[in-house]
């Protein structure tokens, strides 16, 4: 139990955006019609592509000897930024033509 | 100065997310919504780059991260623009299986950091590791993993490289891989701390064979709430970064996605009038596919001409489309739409009635449809669409099946009973447009078909879509 609320107080901050962030993403999303899952689907699917933060960070700090750290690093910058590229190309892609529709 | 720019891109990048998908989820903001996020990301990826700090310094490796970026940016660009709108879905699906992927490679990595350091102090791990660090570490890897392949698994079911496959008691025995992975993970933290990346490793692939075994018998049309749901695993793993780093920009995005998607899950589920837990244990394609079936349909079918039926339509007043999943692997949408022209330009009006789960992702014909330029406004959704059916006189029924399927209104003893469901039988006509009587996805015969006021229309959607323009320019 101790452990538990020595590990709150010192991630207090982050308890809280993960709290709040939760609320705030179900929110968000009901509203939508049903017309936009599969767009918001793949929207939101390129947002969690900021998983490839972590994989610069690995990346750059990767000692040159750790060839473990380099390899699976560079493999995470590549697979994140297939997520991060391929999630908001294909997002918008569909996008563009409800766009085109509206006028 | 430069930590705190770095926190001040960080939070304008959590910002874009957020704005980002809130206006996604409107149909005259969601492009914009969609580049403010890709704008954020941006800024966020360079931020991290140039700004992050680690231990004081800056990152370095510059060659090996640009490389890699570009190499990913090439594959994704070319991928995300070549591939068919019909293959959307599984392709959804793979950028997110490499978003998992990516996840648990870093938590990989972050454990070898972490196990390097303590190997040699000889107690037991649980005394040198500290837990939050380690349970960021574990989480990540384990919802990453499962997330990656069960992605690749989605993905290759949808592409039709993989058949559903089920065993008797895979209930039971997905429940034990899950508990192995747990009891793996806990082990590792109580293991000596010379050993314990002998038991990560065990947990990793008890993860992955979990992750194999949680999709495979899931059957196929089901595969949309499994992308999504695996959607949000990847978003917590990426928050797990987000506590390793300590980077806000990681957690909001990660969880931000976490919610939205279980979100997007239990709706997609409502809409086939299914709880999660019934997708999950794959009772549609599984038990219900042996049991459901004792109900026989019997009866004749009608068939119609291509002639006839554009007779039909041409002197129609009201023609209601109800695209589904025949459409879209016909790749019959601009073929739709010319045929909806030319039928307009006999004074027919032409609506389509969107099942919210027709095709294989919800919003897929939308999507499908506004491809081939199908006016938004003639979209309709369920509800209105229902409404309409009385004032219609023929029902054109492209491709889809269980969603128009009666059984779901009036047999209780059908596996889909309950469902929500187009109900064409209200119109005065009905033309079914299939390529052959074959039961469509949940196994079930559909006494539609065998109405008297319904005539089938066997062959390929494009097919015959293109034959029945051909047909009206005559008339």
């Amino acid at each position: 139990m101790e452990n538990v609320f020595h590990f709150l107080s010192q991630n207090i901050d982050m308890v809280y955006i993960v709290i709040l962030m939760i609320f705030l993403g179900i929110e968000i999303i009901g509203r939508v019609p049903s017309v936009l899952h599969t767009p918001l689907m793949s929207g939101a699917n390129a947002i969690h592509g900021v998983v490839i933060i972590g994989a610069i960070i690995v990346m750059g700090k990767a000692e040159s000897g750790n060839y473990l750290a380099l390899i699976l690093g560079f493999l995470a910058v590549v697979l994140g930024t297939l997520n991060v590229v391929g999630g908001f190309v294909v997002t918008d892609r569909m996008l563009e033509m409800f766009k085109k529709k509206k006028k | 100065m430069d930590i705190s720019s770095l926190s001040v891109c960080y939070l304008i990048a959590s910002v874009t997310y957020i704005v980002g998908l809130k206006m996604l989820s409107k149909p005259s903001t969601a492009r914009t919504g969609n580049l403010i996020a890709a704008g954020g990301m941006i800024l966020a990826i360079f931020a991290t780059i140039f700004l992050y700090k680690f231990n004081g310094k800056r990152l370095g490796n510059y060659e090996w991260i640009f490389s890699a970026m570009v190499i990913g940016c090439i594959i994704g660009w070319l991928v995300a623009k070549k591939v068919k709108m019909t293959a959307m879905p599984e392709l959804v699906s793979f950028f997110n299986g490499m978003g998992g992927a990516c996840a648990a490679l870093i938590s990989i990595v972050e454990f070898d950091y972490l196990y390097r350091e303590y190997r040699t102090v000889g107690s037991l791990f649980s005394d040198v590791a500290p837990l939050g660090h380690y349970l960021a570490i574990i989480a990540g890897t384990i919802i990453g993993s499962i997330s990656f392949i069960g992605s690749m698994i989605a993905w290759g079911k949808l592409a039709g490289k993989f058949k559903d496959y089920s065993f008797k008691g895979q209930h039971l025995f997905n429940t034990v891989i899950l508990i192995l992975v747990l009891a793996a993970a806990v082990l590792t933290y109580f293991s000596k701390t010379e050993n314990a990346n002998i038991y990560f490793f065990v947990t990793v692939a008890l993860a992955l064979l979990y992750g194999v075994f949680f999709v495979l018998p899931i059957g196929g049309a089901d595969m949309p709430v499994v992308i999504s749901l695996l959607n949000s695993f990847t978003g917590v793993a990426a928050a797990c970064g987000g506590f390793l780093y300590d980077n806000k920009a990681m957690l909001t995005g990660g969880i931000l996605v976490g919610a939205a998607g279980t979100l997007l899950t239990i709706l997609m589920c409502r809409a086939m009038n299914r709880s999660l837990m019934n997708v999950l244990l794959g009772s549609f394609g599984g038990n219900a596919k042996t049991a459901s079936i004792t109900k026989d349909v019997h009866g004749n079918i009608k068939e119609i001409s291509v002639s006839d039926a554009a007779m039909l339509m041409a002197y129609a007043k009201k023609v209601m489309i109800v695209p589904g999943y025949g459409l879209a692997v016909a790749q019959a949408q601009h073929t739709c739409h010319e045929l909806e022209k030319a039928l307009e330009e006999k004074g027919v009006q032409v609506e389509y009635a969107i099942h919210p789960v027709a095709g294989r992702m919800p919003g897929h014909m939308n999507v499908l449809l506004a491809e081939a330029d199908v006016n938004y406004e003639k979209l309709l959704e369920m509800g209105e669409a229902n409404e309409e059916m009385k004032s219609t006189d023929v029902a054109f029924i492209l491709g889809a099946n269980d969603v128009v399927n009666p059984a779901a209104k009036n047999d209780p003893s059908s596996p889909i009973y309950g469902m929500p469901i187009l109900e064409v039988e209200l119109a005065k006509q009905v033309i079914v447009n299939k390529r052959s009587m074959k039961p469509g996805y949940a196994g079930i015969e559909n006494e539609l078909f065998y109405q008297p006021k319904t005539s089938m229309l066997f062959g390929d959607a494009k097919k015959v879509l293109q034959e029945l323009l051909a047909e009206l320019k005559n008339i």
